[in-house]
């Protein structure tokens, strides 16, 4: 084992390579199980009437794959891609950043063969039985050496502000799990709880908020600020705005976790205080997303030829639409409209498919040729089309499901002069058929510029090989 | 002391700090340590 590694003189890409491949992968799996469900809300027989394939343990699996294998993977390949070349340094123990691949992908096995088996603590974004908890901390800790261990050894004076964000978003996710997944074992794949009642609800979403706080926010920040600079070939428009925009975030998201138990059994203050500072959030947030876009002036003719730019862009625009619509639906009368029907779950997707996914993709097909000595993506006009998929996906999912959300919200609420219900909860199900079925369409769109995208990626790496990029050395940049 | 006045006191520092944060990024905006930092994804081509 190579030691310490700080007298390499190239840049350790090979687990890069690794984790990149598989984020497509996974996300190609991750968003075909988002379909299947979602075929499954049009005509519930899907399910095939077998437990292992219904929407309760489908659903998890969904979710898991979709946001810690293809967000996950995306994640520690980007982190690992520029923490190594805004610190001019190879990666710290590079055994580890072996075990931390295959060990996320143990992970991701555990995941994807104990949720259809029923296997679950219940706890949204966190249903992973204690022993898969466990080695979720042990690759968690293991990525964490191997990060700041990296930014520990480096050769320039400043810490890049990405790694700022990557480096939050490490810490908090490993305080997080530690915490909300904290159980008391009953047998190999059943756990009770450590937390009771309402405090076990308000760790929860605690922990839940967070996750997409640090885990989809903070972290996928983190590849804004290396990407879209690089792929627009200018500096981010103000550093020091990254820098207020970075401890904003800090000091506000781990307050916002109440605004999901709006109307609960949660203290009255605590809902007002959760709802206060997801209001607050929007400052930050939308300082990021000018931050982001702004690096662009000067150059947006760039956006009319470059896709990948254009998949960076859009993707901030739709950070600022629902980081605008989350501190919305955080107010307790909006929520009072909005809480379990299906604008949530639109919400979320706006989040998920438009900030999230695009970002990641443009991350990929920026990193995918230079990590395997080409010039660029296999094909040009493939990403072109995906983006087109993509973008109309994830606008009739989104306009669909606000749709049908607010329409349910109003349905539930209407009563009669008498102050009987108007409506029965199966009317409320019926009425939403046409918008499923366009939610559906959404996804089907996204999902086959996934596919696409991993038809592309994989033409790419079997026609290139493996590229070794050279560390500048101390004297350029002194 | 209170477990309160300790609650106060560390949320009332900690939007101090955030101000001194503003204040300070604000305030270096145009220093090249700041430009340096910026640059730092341009200095691998």
């Amino acid at each position: 084992m190579q030691a310490l590694n700080t007298q390499s003189t190239t840049y350790n890409d090979g687990v890069i390579r690794q984790f990149s491949i598989m984020a497509v992968v996974w996300g190609v799996v991750g968003m075909l199980v988002g379909v299947i469900i979602a075929a499954q809300l049009v005509w519930p027989e899907l399910n095939l009437g077998l437990p292992w394939t219904s929407f309760g343990r489908l659903r998890p699996l969904h979710t898991n794959a979709v946001i810690f294998a293809f967000g996950g993977c995306t994640l520690f390949a980007t982190s690992y891609y520029v923490v190594q070349r805004t610190c001019h340094t190879t990666l710290f123990l590079p055994q580890l950043a072996k075990f931390t691949f295959w060990g996320w992908q143990a992970v991701i096995l555990a995941a994807a063969i104990s949720l259809p088996l029923g296997f679950t603590q219940g706890k949204e974004y966190a249903e992973l039985e204690w022993p898969i908890d466990i080695l979720i901390t042990l690759v968690w800790v293991a990525y964490a050496v191997v990060f700041f261990g990296t930014i520990g050894t480096r050769k320039v004076k400043h810490i890049y502000v990405a790694n700022w964000f990557f480096g939050a978003f490490i810490i908090t996710v490993a305080l997080l799990h530690i915490v909300n997944s904290a159980a008391m074992p009953a047998s190999m794949m059943k756990s009770y709880s450590a937390y009771a009642g309402v405090q076990d609800a308000m760790v929860q979403w605690w922990y839940g908020h967070n996750a997409v706080g640090f885990f989809l926010t903070a972290g996928f920040l983190g590849i804004m600020y290396y990407f879209v600079p690089k792929q627009a070939e200018r500096p981010v428009y103000s550093y020091s705005l990254s820098i207020v925009h970075f401890w904003a975030l800090i000091f506000t998201y781990m307050w916002a976790g109440p605004h999901h138990l709006h109307y609960t059994a949660l203290p009255d203050w605590t809902q007002s205080l959760g709802m206060a500072f997801s209001l607050i959030l929007l400052a930050p947030s939308w300082g990021g997303m000018i931050n982001g876009m702004m690096t662009l002036s000067g150059a947006w003719h760039k956006l009319r030829t470059d896709p990948i730019l254009r998949f960076m862009i859009v993707s901030l625009s739709f950070y600022g639409m629902s980081t605008f619509e989350g501190p919305m639906m955080a107010i307790k009368t909006v929520n009072s409209l909005s809480h379990y029907t299906d604008w949530t779950v639109g919400h979320v997707h706006s989040g998920a498919l438009g900030w999230v996914g695009l970002v990641s993709m443009g991350a990929i097909y920026y990193m995918i040729p230079r990590l395997f000595g080409q010039k660029q993506m296999h094909s040009m006009k493939a990403i072109e089309l995906h983006f087109w998929l993509a973008t109309v996906g994830i606008v009739l999912y989104i306009a669909a499901l606000w749709i049908a959300g607010v329409m349910e919200g109003l349905m539930w609420r209407a009563i009669n002069t008498d102050g009987t219900l108007t409506y029965t909860f199966v009317e409320s199900v019926k009425a939403k058929y046409p918008y499923y079925i366009i939610r559906l369409l959404g996804g089907l769109l996204y999902l086959s510029g996934m596919i696409i995208m991993l038809w592309n990626v994989l033409k790419t790496a079997t026609s290139g090989k493996a590229a070794v990029a050279t560390i500048p050395p101390v004297a350029a940049h002194a | 002391m209170d477990i309160n006045t300790l609650r106060i006191l560390a949320t009332v520092t900690s939007f101090i700090v955030f101000v001194g944060i503003i204040i300070w990024a604000w305030k270096r905006r145009d220093t090249s340590d700041f430009k340096d930092a910026a640059n730092l994804p341009f200095t691998n081509d």
